[in-house]
């Protein structure tokens, strides 16, 4: 079976400690994580991991399989590309004096998305998102001159199949409500207070 | 521990008059005992010891039994919860006392064991400063629990508790374990009484049974003209024992076991064909590559099980019944999967299949079981020279037994031997460390599994590497009076590892030889009455002597310094791989 990028889209309970939970059943296996994101969803008090990997299908579903089995997830999907519309975001941060001089702007922004975010006398950042080579591109672009700083974001993605999920969660939270998570008063009260 | 008012005074201010105001520590015993805990494995530590404050005034409704390590603790949990088939309860402190913990936690994980561990921990605002014994338990013990929770704050306590015995002991068991702060520990909170928990939404112990498999498994067994079963511990866990018997007696077919698997049926069934795996018998493991229809129950395919996995019963279609849909062709693709508690889909399955009967694929079964009997069993229970094995120790201990008493084994040689060869009339008789092969958990399991089953006899039979990794727990057994009968099979080798060194490192004989203190003077140190045993002539009288004692016995067996276990499938070999000698 051939490796291919899958994304793993995770519903959890908003739980500290998950994320370790779930990150080392990656590490366990050894199985490098390209890109994590995790966010609250549509709902609320459960959270969504989106996971891209590069891995067989094999062994994208026995992983989904030992997701899913940890006590604070629901579900657990996975998909391949061409199963999800997904988008990543991009920043870079160049010389001002270099971008205006050299680097068709207009080109950069029309032709490939580009949006400028902050235009200071000393550097200019241009947002953008897409797919990989879109925002690779940009930076391919940007290298020459001068870029100081380039971040992107994990992956977010939607399944184009899974409207079912969305109902389930609702009812879910219906029926069940997810407790609150309770926050600890005591946390940052440094009282001077000895231990043994 | 003079300046903890700043804690009390704290949540007191309205307290409602329905509710009662106690402490967070009060809080864990109450909800122990709602859980129908009566038994607790521990050892205290400064930052527990709110909790064994309180414990102080639940002595005549809780018995702790103080361990001598917190590795014995959870072992000897471990021991209770495979007896009794409750939930096995630890407390220790932070931590050393927690990272002690972490052996235990592993074995009870890869052995599907319900614990629930409370660990203290440091004072909340203390945490991640590197406080005296703090220590992150809760990311150190991830990877080894099925649940971890840390609990900053009292008024969570209930609830957590409720939670964490609801998972520990429910669809796959588990170990789980609970931090709490001292603050939490002492915290006073307005206490509404302790709910059991029987429901989390993100958590589906159970799947949903799919009938349409099961109907698709009957057919698979129907046509078969060479089924056969291996069932493993998810039997016992599932306490279908009988819904099992049932289903193996209508079907006709030979069943074999996995070691934690053992005891589910008799050993005598006249349908109980034998060990499988590495040590296992030899019909079971080379008939895996003959048969038609392979029907999993409650087993996981482990590697000492399947030998290698590419020419593990290609032959065959493959039916997997198991709770853990993680299991479903984890290692062996199934060709028909049945996810669901086996209590519910044996049944199922018994209803839809024919009676039926195999003379002669169970023919095949006993032609390997005489070949077996002649070269390997015959010759290690009656050995011909004056040096004494372990299957004769064990043969003749089912003879004094009557297969009725609760064997606990500690790993390596003896283990392998005490599995092929003892005797079984009744379910969670045989406590070993499975998944993960703990050297000295014998002696601390076996001190568990005797207050778990109190009215039976326990035997631990431990080799002479094992028990010097926690003898310590002689201690436990002298102060509290646990009537554990110890074997030692003193071999004056870390045997198994010899064994192997012998047949794949050309007998280069590394650190496998290990000296033992003088066992009688030790256990009588203890105030345990012991004899050793090096004759032949001795080993009946001893083995009585050693039963009839009221009270705890430790037995010193001097045995054959070189022997080997055999049959054996060596590693990296298929099945029918498998060697006489
Ligand atoms: C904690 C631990 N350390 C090491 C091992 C590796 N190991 C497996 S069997 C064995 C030898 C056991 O020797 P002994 O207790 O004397 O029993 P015997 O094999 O001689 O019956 C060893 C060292 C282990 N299983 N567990």
């Amino acid at each position: 079976m051939l490796k291919q990028e899958y994304t793993l889209t995770v519903y959890t309970e908003n739980q500290i400690g998950l994320l370790t939970r779930i990150a080392i059943i990656f590490s366990r296996r050894k199985i490098n994580v390209e890109s994590l994101n995790t966010s609250p969803s549509e709902i609320e008090n459960i959270h969504r991991f989106n996971i891209v990997i590069n891995e067989t299908e094999d062994v994208v579903r026995k992983l989904c399989r030992q997701i899913e089995k940890q006590v604070e997830v629901l579900k657990a999907y996975y998909s391949s590309n061409d199963e999800i519309i997904w988008q990543e975001l991009a920043l870079y941060k160049v010389p001002t004096d270099q971008v205006a001089e050299k680097v068709q702007v207009e080109r950069l922004l029309r032709q490939y998305g580009a949006r400028a975010v902050v235009i200071r006398s000393d550097y200019t950042v241009f947002e953008a998102t897409g797919h990989r080579e879109e925002t690779d591109k940009i930076l391919e672009i940007l290298a020459p001159y001068g870029l100081i700083e380039f971040v992107r974001s994990a992956r977010v993605a939607i399944i184009k199949k899974s409207k079912g999920f969305h109902e389930k969660l609702q009812q879910f939270e219906q029926s069940e409500p997810g407790e609150e998570v309770i926050e600890n008063e005591y946390l940052g009260d440094n009282a001077g207070v000895f231990s043994m | 521990m003079s300046t903890v008012t700043a804690i009390e005074k704290k949540p007191e201010a309205t307290t409602a008059p329905a509710t009662t105001s106690i402490s967070g520590s009060v809080a864990v015993l109450e909800a122990f005992i709602a859980e129908g805990v009566s038994t607790i494995f521990g050892y205290p530590g400064g930052a527990i010891m709110p909790i064994y404050d309180a414990l102080y005034d639940y002595n005549d409704k809780l018995e702790h039994i103080l361990v001598r390590h917190e590795q014995g603790g959870i072992h000897a949990a471990q021991g209770y919860a495979r007896t009794s088939g409750k939930v096995g309860v630890v407390f220790a402190t932070s931590g050393p006392g927690a990272t002690n913990l972490v052996t235990g936690l592993a074995d009870a994980m890869i052995d599907s064991t319900p614990l629930v561990c409370v660990t203290g921990q440091v004072f909340a605002h203390l945490l991640g400063t590197d406080a005296f014994q703090e220590t992150d338990v809760i990311n150190i013990t991830t990877p080894v629990t099925k649940w971890n929770y840390q609990v900053t704050d009292a008024t969570e306590i209930p609830h957590v508790l409720a939670k964490a015995f609801y998972i520990a002991g429910s669809g796959r068991p588990g170990p789980v374990l609970i931090d709490i702060t001292k603050n939490a520990q002492l915290q006073k909170f307005d206490y509404a009484g302790y709910q059991k928990c029987t429901h989390i939404r993100s958590y589906r112990p159970k799947p949903i049974v799919r009938k349409e498999y099961v109907e698709e498994a009957a057919k698979l067994i129907n046509a078969a003209e060479k089924p056969f079963i291996l069932f493993g511990q998810g039997v016992i866990l599932g306490r279908a024992e009988k819904e099992f018997k049932a289903f193996v007696e209508k079907s006709g077919i030979p069943a074999a076991w996995t070691i934690l698997g053992e005891s589910a049926i008799p050993t005598d069934h006249p349908l109980n064909v034998g060990m499988l795996g590495m040590h296992g018998n030899y019909g079971p493991n080379v008939l895996t590559n003959e048969c038609d229809v392979l029907i999993a129950v409650g087993m996981r395919f482990d590697d000492r099980v399947t030998g290698r996995l590419d020419i593990y019963a290609k032959q065959a279609k493959v039916i997997h019944l198991d709770i853990d849909p993680a299991e479903i062709d984890k290692n062996v693709k199934s060709t028909v999967p049945v996810w669901g508690d086996c209590k519910e889909t044996l049944p199922m399955l018994t209803d839809l299949i024919q009676p039926k009967t195999y003379p002669q694929w169970l023919a095949k079964f006993n032609e390997f079981r005489k070949q077996e009997e002649e070269i390997c069993i015959y010759p290690e229970m009656h050995p011909t020279d004056d040096v004494m094995s372990m299957a004769e120790v064990m043969n003749l201990l089912n003879e004094l037994t009557n297969g009725d008493a609760v064997i606990v084994t500690d790993v390596g040689q003896h283990q392998m031997v005490a599995c092929r060869y003892a005797k079984f009339n009744q379910s969670k008789s045989n406590i070993t460390s499975g998944g993960l092969g703990t050297m000295g958990f014998g002696l601390p399991a076996a001190i568990g599994a005797k207050y778990g089953a109190p009215e039976r006899t326990v035997i631990a039979i431990i080799g002479d590497g094992g028990i010097q990794m926690t003898i310590q727990e002689l201690g436990t057994i002298m102060q509290f009076g646990a009537a554990v009968k110890i074997i030692i099979l003193n071999n004056q080798f870390l045997g198994m590892v010899r064994q192997w060194q012998q047949l794949f490192h050309d007998k280069r004989y590394s650190f496998v030889n290990i000296t033992s203190p003088d066992y009688i003077m030790v256990a009588n140190g203890y105030h345990i009455a012991a004899q050793k045993v090096e004759h032949r002539e001795q080993l009946r009288q001893a083995l009585t002597t050693m039963l009839n004692h009221n009270g705890a016995y430790l037995l010193e067996i001097m045995v054959g310094k070189e022997n080997n276990v055999f049959p054996m499938v060596p590693q990296g070999c298929s099945v029918a791989e498998i060697r006489l000698k």
